[in-house]
């Protein structure tokens, strides 16, 4: 009888804590929504702050955070994918890929703030690139290459051995058959990848803090718009902050409004792509 | 009909000869430089950690000569910017310290008792709503859980302090940011990471091993936490400690809940962290007190790989373990 009653106590645990944390999320989410919804209008997302109008705009922080993003992948897409197919098409195990795993891992596990440091005076200050967009992607380049090659490896890992023998037995190349066979049939895996890092650096503050500076100005046009690579600019999320940090919390949560149904958008996707994978293989 | 002589026959054959041995030499050139430049990518983590980790220690050194090693580590007085400044850190790697263990403490039951709810409780359809509801949960911002943080724990925190500290006079009041909403917030963030893994774990122990515990007329609640979780305890333990590795890390959220005066750490005291203190005063520090906070980034990068080793240590173990 003591038993049973303890069983369904810790039973009423479990329900409780899975309650919890769903009601976690409704309740960031309900809060947010609520609290911020009245401050997203149209002048607020197309305009930049301006002390003379005195209207708040988050225009420059959304083109910062798509410029931060775009350069972002750019860096790491390419070095992340190429690490997955060294590591599961070249290297066949033994200590080059126990190493290149560890350090992987190793980076996986660092804090954004240590790369901020890094970013800060690596790419910031030895290279010269000062605060600016560039020295954030750089250095988030660095932070999301672990998520990158990990989808890839994962992805590569999936495609059936039969591909791989299949076009040695057709007389193709290694590179043609990666570049025609292995990387399209691992595409789903490697989209996967490339979205959540966009989910991170989307999210990602404090590296940018350190190394993006918080300029919030739209870039100007024409030579301009690659000049802004080399100006200071806060995303989205390190607006946030400062703004939190100035006690503007009217503009922190419509930015945390924009940000959520960037963060929701982005989760869709994934489940979409996963879907979409599950039905193929 | 026509005739190629032996002659023109030779020629032909031999250019076809040359044309496929140029063919198969820029093929083969295609070969080596892809697969060069496969491994100078696989290679890029090794350089960026190895490069971190020299600049961490270049950067983090100059300042425990020019102040002593026992002058900054295990002196308590932070005043960079006084006239005389000190620059002692022990209450700032105290309160990391602190607020990490109160995270687990905190944090790790409940995700525990959620994973076992997705793993082993759950029917199908419900386990993958509340799946899809944490994996949100680890895609939110932390600037996000900062402002929550701070907009609904703070107050209530200040409430609780005033009811508390009513008749303690000597007591600073905080106005709710504190060790306490900064290792409520941390459990909350880390809870994402163990939930996913340790469900990972649980739902990799064999089948068998409930069946066994079943027949032995053991009840649901008794399999689940006499059987099923000490057999994916290596799992949990991964969990935990990149939980650690999370909390330990996370600067932004903290930094919006936590006061940040450096203090001992206390529930209800406003303390700051080794990550906060990097974000927050790396904007205007100068000279020796910049150097002084990389030394602060330097013992927080310390501190990340010992638990990565501690990692990499575990996961071996496990590996050996499988075989």
């Amino acid at each position: 009888m003591i038993r049973k009653l303890a069983d369904s106590f810790i039973l009423g645990m479990i329900y409780g804590a899975a309650f919890f944390s769903v009601m976690l999320l409704v309740g960031i989410i309900g809060y947010v929504f609520v609290k911020g919804f009245p401050f997203v209008h149209w002048t607020f997302l197309t305009t930049v702050t301006s002390i003379l109008r005195g209207s708040t705009g988050i225009a420059g922080n959304l083109v910062n955070t798509f410029y931060v993003a775009v350069l972002t992948l750019v860096f790491a897409v390419p070095v992340g994918v190429g690490a997955a197919v060294w590591m599961n098409e070249y290297a066949g195990g033994g200590w080059g890929v126990r190493l290149i795993e560890f350090t992987t891992q190793t980076l996986a596990g660092m804090p954004s703030v240590i790369f901020g440091l890094f970013g800060m005076v690596f790419f910031g200050g030895t290279l010269g690139l000062g605060y600016s967009v560039l020295t954030g992607s750089l250095t988030l380049a660095v932070m999301v290459l672990p998520l990158i090659t990990h989808n890839a490896r994962e992805a590569l890992r999936a495609v059936p051995d039969s591909y791989r023998i299949g076009a040695a037995g057709m007389g193709a190349t290694k590179w043609y058959m990666i570049r025609t066979i292995l990387l399209p049939a691992a595409m789903p895996g490697i989209v996967t990848g490339i979205i959540l890092a966009v989910g991170r650096i989307v999210g990602e503050s404090a590296a940018l803090l350190l190394t993006a500076g918080s300029g919030y100005l739209l870039p100007q046009s024409g030579r301009g718009l690659l000049h802004k690579v080399l100006e200071s600019g806060g995303t989205l999320t390190v607006q946030m902050y400062l703004s939190m940090s100035k006690a503007r919390y009217g503009e922190a949560f419509g930015i945390g409004v924009v940000l959520l149904c960037l963060v929701l958008a982005i989760n869709l996707c994934v489940r979409l792509i996963a879907a979409y994978t599950k039905r193929i293989f | 009909m026509q005739y190629i002589s032996a002659e023109r026959y030779g020629n032909s054959y031999r250019n076809a000869e040359k044309k496929r041995y140029r063919d198969r030499s820029r093929a083969e050139l295609v070969e080596t430089v892809a697969e060069t430049v496969f491994t100078f990518c696989a290679f890029c983590s090794v350089l960026a950690v190895a490069s971190i980790t020299l600049y961490m220690v270049v950067n983090g050194t100059p300042a425990v000569f020019r102040v002593g090693l026992k002058d900054i580590l295990f002196s308590s007085t932070w005043k960079p910017v006084a006239k005389e400044p000190s620059f002692g850190i022990f209450y700032v790697v105290l309160s990391s310290i602190a607020g990490t263990a109160m995270a687990v403490i905190l944090g790790v039951p409940v995700a525990l008792l959620t994973a076992v709810f997705l793993a082993e409780v759950a029917p199908k359809k419900l386990a993958a709503t509340v799946g899809a509801a944490v994996e949100l949960l680890a895609g939110i911002p932390s600037v996000i859980y900062g402002m929550i943080g701070m907009m609904v724990l703070n107050p209530v925190m200040y409430r609780l302090e005033q009811r508390i500290f009513a008749r303690t006079p000597g007591h600073q009041f905080t106005g709710g940011a504190n060790l306490l909403s900064a290792a409520l917030v941390l459990a909350v963030m880390i809870m994402p990471t163990v939930i996913s893994i340790s469900e990972t774990a649980i739902r990799a122990v064999p089948a068998h091993l409930r069946a066994s515990s079943y027949a032995l007329g053991a009840s649901r609640v008794q399999t689940i936490f006499r059987v099923v979780l000490p057999a994916a305890k290596p799992g949990i333990a991964t969990a935990v400690v990149l939980g650690v590795g999370r909390a330990l890390g996370e600067a932004m959220a903290v930094s919006l809940v936590s006061g940040g005066s450096v203090n001992v750490p206390l529930p209800f005291r406003s303390v700051r962290f080794l990550t906060t203190a990097l974000v927050s005063e790396m904007g205007y520090a100068g000279g020796l007190h910049r150097q002084v906070l990389f030394t602060v980034g330097l013992v927080l990068f310390v501190f990340i790989m010992l638990i990565n080793l501690s990692l990499n240590r575990i996961l071996k173990e496990r590996e050996r373990q499988d075989d």
